[in-house]
């Protein structure tokens, strides 16, 4: 249980209020008046009482660079997955069926466990690769058509792009 | 038809097609971890696609279609990386070995790790 400071605080209450009543709505499935007044009620006490329990969104709201980040790194992350989709459309549909599979191993710069957990779901959903094991900061990672079993040249070729971002926003 | 009718429709045969060969993948690749591959990235855009088209058909008549749609985008693309890598990590765990097809014997630094897991313990 860490000390929290006032800012910390508060964007974890804003953060935790967001994604309640996003759960909220979705398992009410109205937008009727006084369905969203009650869901903003009980969501804010919820989240209130929970300051200290969900800490994993100790990303400063407030600061607007990071928000910034955050909407360029879903554009990226975006674009990869259509990436991703194409080139598997490609290897299915070639007679030859061009694979060359293996399970490489590179470390990581993030340290926390969820800058970690974002990292490791956008490389599941990137071009040819499926993360199979996080241990420390030692990323396993199945490869579809493997470059190279270099630790460092297979950081720059998976995780390089992403990583740029995600240490700027965490 | 409308616009968003068409626009609607195209992204759920654009999604249909993309789940289509997700299942194509599964059924040509040699292994499971190959399979998984195939099997997340397509079924997490078919999907996607899929359920966004349904939001924008019903735009004209209620737009919290869309919203809802969103929502359920966003557990999508949550839960599906995780499930593939829960799968891949307990195939890895109980030693299916990637199938390999290159000479290179360093290709699998999973093994390693694992071996030296049991050594530990022992």
């Amino acid at each position: 249980m860490q000390n929290l400071t006032l800012t910390n605080k508060l964007s974890n209450f804003i953060v935790n209020w967001v994604f309640l009543m996003l759960v909220w709505i979705a398992f009410t499935s109205s937008f009727a008046t006084h369905e969203l007044i009650v869901g903003a009620l009980t969501t804010m006490v919820i989240s209130y009482l929970s300051i200290r329990l969900f800490t994993c969104c100790t990303i400063l709201i407030f600061c607007p660079v990071k928000i910034m980040y955050m909407i360029w790194y879903l554009v990226v992350f975006l674009i990869a997955l259509i990436n991703s989709n194409l080139d598997v459309a490609r290897r299915v549909l070639s007679p030859a069926l061009p694979i060359n599979p293996g399970i490489v191993k590179f470390k990581t710069k993030l340290t926390t466990n969820y800058s970690k957990m974002v990292l490791a779901n956008s490389i599941t959903l990137t071009p040819g690769t499926l993360t199979v094991d996080v241990v420390d900061d030692t990323f396993y990672v199945h490869w579809i058509d493997v470059k190279t079993t270099n630790p460092e040249e297979a950081y720059t070729e998976i995780a390089e792009r992403f990583e740029k971002i995600l240490l700027k926003i965490f | 038809m409308s616009l968003f009718e068409i626009i609607g429709g195209l992204f759920i045969v654009l999604g249909s097609i993309f789940l289509f060969l997700g299942g194509l993948g599964i059924f040509r690749m040699p292994d499971v971890y190959n399979r998984l591959q195939a099997g997340t990235k397509a079924t997490t855009l078919g999907a996607m696609s899929v359920i966004f088209g349904v939001g924008i058909i019903q735009l004209e008549n209620d737009w919290t279609w869309l919203l809802k749609a969103m929502i359920i985008l966003i557990f999508i693309a949550f839960s599906n990386p995780i499930s593939s890598h829960a799968l891949a990590r307990a195939m890895c765990k109980g030693k299916a070995y990637p199938f390999i097809k290159s000479k290179d014997k360093d290709i699998n630094a999973y093994k390693e790790f694992i071996d030296n897991q049991k050594m530990e313990e022992e």
